[in-house]
């Protein structure tokens, strides 16, 4: 099944003029309407009307996450608040969320790919859609929500936690689709499965899990513990949320990105240089028909590569391979973006405590877990347990407070955390490779 | 009326207490008593040395986190609520013991415990006020 037959299987050429007569409008509107933009285009010495071709775009600027804070919350807005129906946020590394916008057209939008993302995800009107990523400033929840709504299926608003919940009204409301992190998805395995109930009696049919990268054994877990087919969905806030890319249940091979809204480039993450389909690198998506907030170039940091072959389900958008890291030290830890500079910074804030510290990420029980070592000193150590257990609580406490992500904290000898001329190894991730 | 300890942080990974006992004997520094507190990830390792500064310096050459406090030492009468008598002279005058740990040597028909109250001074005086025999630093080194 097809949501938009038109449009998700437009041939190529109409696809390519289709995106060049987008692609030319939001330029123009950009350096119109964004003072960022004109100044942006300006230093690059390039103007819209150099545009004569797709290809041509790669003589424009990117754009970074870093340009969103410094024009944090409204700077990058092309339209007036007024006309701002709903306002979103990533978390920042800087403690200043990156601010997203949406007009109702790009409710619109969004809703549309949502419910185009469901229907190649093997979902339809009568599905009991059982949303448990969360609501609030993070757009899954409410992205999912939309397009649960759109496509005419019911829909659970969950929302995350609270697990024995989640699973009670699971069986007894007959959840069909489960969308969560992937490794919720686990989670609530393990507990259906500790609660002594059997997952065949369930009548979920369909899980379509995103927000953190996952792994093909992983996919393989799941579709046998939760006894559903596992579908990987892509998205981010800065571009739309969840919907900018979705795998089809019929091939499950590679992420449909809705190229009649969102231009796909890999580059180089190094050089900047636009690589040819099917070479690996940096994710770079520029928006072709948002209006709130239309990003020119945006650099996703999210490692992958092109797939232009066309695929069985009679889609003709390219497909992005499964994400396989990151061109930034970014961490996805439970769903949530952590930068070691972030915790760093937590640190130096604590008196006495050494900025030397190391990251430790591994998956126990199908749970991302982290560990953070930090060297005691002689400021620091004391002949008393409880005053270094108050320190490991402490850093503890703030990592939780301004992250969101639980670790644990280990006090470690001086000199024990490796030194290195250069860019020190703050992380180590043990965590299965993708 | 104080003695003075050295405590060293060590973390809980195989050899870690060797490397200190062995630094120390190639310092010909000799411990005198000692107690190990430990958690699941780390411990601290409380020492009575006869030779307290040198103990220190060559630790922390050796990369070792080191400080040193003042613990008081005090004679138990080695009998039957002899250590009670002790801490009832404390609670009585609401000092806390942070820690304790035995010597490893008698002294004479005593033993001699190592405590760390939260308020050393005042332990000091009202042991002394009750009697209670509270060792020097020198004669505890050398014991």
């Amino acid at each position: 099944m097809i949501w938009n037959d038109e449009f998700e299987t437009l041939p190529r050429e109409a696809m390519e003029s289709l995106q060049f007569k987008r692609l030319r409008q939001t330029l123009e509107r950009v350096n119109a309407t964004v003072p960022f933009y004109r100044e942006h285009f300006r230093r690059a010495g390039v103007t819209p009307d150099q545009l004569k071709s797709l290809d041509d775009l790669r003589r424009f600027p990117f754009t970074l996450k870093q340009d969103m804070r410094d024009n944090y919350p409204y700077g990058l807005f092309a339209v007036p608040l007024e006309q701002i129906v709903r306002i979103h946020a990533s978390s920042g590394t800087t403690g200043k969320p990156t601010v997203v916008g949406y007009t109702r057209r790009d409710i619109d939008t969004w809703s549309e790919l949502m419910a185009r993302s469901f229907v190649a995800a093997g979902a339809h009107m009568g599905d009991v859609i059982h949303n448990a990523y969360g609501y609030g400033l993070f757009t899954g929840g409410l992205g999912a929500h939309y397009g649960a709504e759109r496509l005419g299926a019911s829909v659970i608003p969950m929302s995350g936690g609270n697990t024995k919940k989640q699973i009670m009204i699971m069986q007894d409301f007959g959840s069909t689709v489960l969308t969560c992190t992937p490794s919720y998805s686990l989670f609530l395995a393990e507990s259906v499965a500790e609660m002594g109930l059997d997952i065949r009696e369930f009548k979920l049919r369909i899980g379509i899990f995103g927000a953190e990268p996952w792994s093909e054994k992983m996919r393989d877990e799941i579709e046998a513990k939760l006894n559903l087919k596992a579908i990987d969905i892509y998205g981010l806030s800065e571009i739309l949320g969840p919907g900018v890319a979705i795998e089809c249940h019929e091939a499950q091979r590679g992420l449909h990105i809705w190229e009649d809204h969102f231009l796909p480039e890999i580059i180089n993450p190094e050089t900047g240089e636009v690589l040819p389909d099917g070479e690996k690198g940096e994710l770079v998506i520029t928006t072709i028909t948002k209006e709130g907030i239309p990003l020119i170039r945006y650099r996703t940091r999210d490692i992958t590569r092109l797939i232009a072959e066309p695929c069985i389900c009679g889609r003709t958008h390219k497909r992005i391979e499964r994400l396989s890291g990151r061109s930034d030290d970014m961490l996805i830890i439970r769903g949530v973006n952590v930068f070691p500079s972030q915790i760093e910074s937590i640190l130096i804030n604590i008196e006495g405590v050494e900025p030397h510290y190391q990251l430790i990420v591994d998956r126990e029980e199908n749970l991302d877990s982290l560990e953070v070592q930090v060297e005691v000193n002689e400021r620091t150590f004391s002949d008393e347990i409880k005053v270094l257990q108050e320190l490991s609580n402490r850093i503890r406490k703030e990592i939780k407070d301004l992250l969101g992500v639980t670790c644990k904290v280990r006090l470690v000898e001086p000199k024990t955390i490796a030194r290195s001329e250069g860019k020190a190894k703050r992380v180590i991730d043990n965590r299965p490779q993708l | 009326m104080k003695v003075e300890q050295i405590s060293i942080f060590i973390e809980n990974k195989s050899g870690r207490l060797a490397e200190v006992t062995r630094v120390l004997g190639e310092a010909g520094v000799n411990i005198r008593a000692l107690s190990l507190a430990d958690t699941s990830d780390f411990g601290i390792l409380r020492l009575i040395v006869d030779k307290t500064d040198t103990a220190k310096d060559v630790l922390k050459s050796k990369g070792f986190t080191v400080n040193k406090t003042e613990v008081v030492a005090v004679e138990v009468p080695d009998r039957p609520l002899g250590l009670n008598s002790i801490l009832q002279v404390l609670d009585e005058a609401r000092i806390n013991v942070e820690y304790m740990y035995a010597f490893v040597e008698r002294c004479g028909e005593n033993a001699v415990i190592i405590f760390r109250f939260d308020d050393t001074e005042g332990a000091i005086r009202v042991l002394t006020e009750k009697g209670v025999k509270v060792l020097v630093g020198e004669r505890v080194y050398c014991m």
